[in-house]
């Protein structure tokens, strides 16, 4: 594409059928404990 | 739904419902104000005489074709379909546990959420027999979930060190026996750091969190002694020692966190003190407080902070790949590898896969409903757990926040802290507004981050 660079190549509703084993850290555990931010975690699905 | 801004010469796309992200010129920026979901297959000829006073007709009938490639793969206006997943939105085992291991505290800072460590309750220090029960609690309930985390937290965990490694000695001898892996977390002041807890941990702490705010003047500002006296020139060495030390293993995760005010919305700068003074993660986050406190950052601070995030950000990206590269936790995103969308919709977990518990060995929904008693849903020792409250928690996510239904972040924040909702807005279901525009500006630096990342292969 000449207009267009898409940065990434996941799509979160992909991500959605496989997801949700629940093994990840939760958000507040790595730093925050005042604020939520759940995007920066990583996924642990072993299935993956 | 997208979401599309300007920041730092980028012209940036977000389409919510993928998570796809582009960098587009200004003739595909400017046609997107036309556009909805709602797209045909041609350009419509109006729209095509309205640009065509300043592009040609070439370039407009190219650029809407790749705006209908990208729609047809589902990366642009894609639909809103995650109605289906509703059912995953439910009461899930714990995973995580917040241990007040010492309602107690050698410093007094100002703006301490937990009215510097009494928790509206008074001073206290958690028994090893609590300690104990709190794992068993944890191992009971989490059910099968095999990695488990635990975060000693006070008040300042240092002051009951003693019943910090007796806990985990006991958690470790549990792991096998139960088929589980703790990860230990530990939140520290650093006021009580020697070698000996130095060595214990980096030996044991998957993540270790060290509280500073930044440059002196701003940390000794705030967090002071009892005696009034600043902790900076003490904690430092004690944390540059600790992280040098942790490079050797066998975990390397660890943050120094510190809390921005309204006394330095150049915030930045403290950031950047910290990366001067070798430190590489970094975590300076915005003080929650009632807007009537002296310190408390308000709507009327936001364009000066989020001018410092913008700021902050383009000296990431110009230091990218230097050896003055630093990560900056709430610019953290990857947006290939990150969480699946059902961690996303289901929030933070507070109260749900993740408790706090007191000295006392009561448990609540996180450490910041620690104190309110009405919170108050269960106890470590007869291993209870209010059903109803956990339900109520595990409805509490993005799609049962009206507010963050309609937000473009809402797959990012995950609808936000509860705790703050709670204490501000009075309903964990009513978003707090200045943390959710100041997460909105995180939000959009970090993306742009990745853009110019991308950009520069």
């Amino acid at each position: 594409m000449k207009h267009v660079k898409t940065i990434n190549t996941a799509n979160l509703k992909e991500s959605a059928v496989k997801g949700g084993c629940g093994e990840c850290q939760a958000s507040c555990q790595s730093a925050c404990k005042t604020s939520c931010t759940v995007a920066n975690q990583k996924c642990e699905h072993k299935g993956k | 739904m997208i979401h599309k801004y300007e920041l730092n010469g980028y012209f940036i796309v977000l389409d919510v419902n993928s998570g796809a992200v582009h960098l587009v010129d200004r003739l595909i920026y400017e046609l997107l104000d036309r556009l909805d979901e709602n797209l045909s297959d041609n350009c419509p000829p109006d729209l095509l005489k309205e640009f065509s006073s300043r592009y040609s007709q070439k370039e407009i009938l190219e650029a809407y074709e790749e705006i209908v490639a990208l729609y047809r793969a589902g990366q642009l206006f894609s639909c809103d379909d995650y109605d289906k997943f509703a059912n995953l939105m439910v009461e899930s085992p714990v995973k995580a546990m917040c241990l007040h291991i010492a309602h107690d505290c050698n410093l007094r800072c100002q703006y301490c959420f937990a009215g510097t460590g009494e928790y509206m309750g008074h001073r206290q220090l958690m028994s090893f027999e609590v300690g104990k029960a709190a794992i068993d609690y944890l191992i009971h309930h989490s059910k099968n979930r095999h990695n488990l985390e635990l975060d000693f937290f006070g008040g300042e965990p240092l002051m009951n060190f003693d019943v910090v490694k007796q806990v985990v000695e006991y958690a470790r001898s549990q792991e096998k026996l139960h088929d589980k892996l703790f990860r230990f977390t530990i939140t520290t002041n650093g006021v009580l750091l020697d070698d000996d807890k130095i060595d214990f941990i980096n030996r044991e702490m998957s993540n270790v969190v060290l509280s500073i705010d930044g440059r002196k003047e701003v940390n000794d500002r705030v967090r002071s002694r009892v005696d009034g006296r600043g902790c900076y020139e003490s904690i430092l060495p004690k944390f540059q020692k600790l992280v040098q030390a942790r490079r050797e293993g066998p975990f390397d995760q660890y943050y120094v966190r510190g809390t921005f005010t309204k006394y330095n919305k150049d915030f930045a700068n403290d950031v950047l003190h910290l990366n001067d003074m070798g430190f590489d993660q970094i975590s300076v986050e915005p003080v929650v407080a009632d807007p009537s406190a002296p310190y408390a950052l308000t709507e009327a601070d936001l364009p000066e902070v989020f001018a410092e995030y913008e700021r902050l950000a383009k000296i990431m990206v110009d230091r990218a790949g230097t050896d003055r590269d630093f990560n900056f936790f709430h610019f953290m995103l990857d947006l290939d590898q990150g969480p699946c969308a059902i961690k996303r919709l289901r929030g933070c977990g507070c109260g749900n896969e993740y408790v706090a518990v007191t000295p006392d060995g009561d448990v609540y929904p996180c450490h910041q409903f620690v104190g309110h008693e009405e919170w108050k849903m269960g106890n470590v020792f007869d291993l209870s757990i209010d059903p109803d409250r956990k339900k109520q928690f595990a409805h509490a996510n993005v799609y049962g926040k009206e507010e963050c239904r309609k937000c473009w972040a809402k797959f990012y924040c995950s609808g936000g802290c509860n705790a703050n909702s709670m204490q501000y807005c009075g309903d964990i279901l009513k978003p707090h507004k200045l943390s959710c525009e100041m997460e909105k500006k995180r939000l959009e630096c970090a993306i742009m981050i990745q853009a110019a990342a991308c950009d520069h292969k």
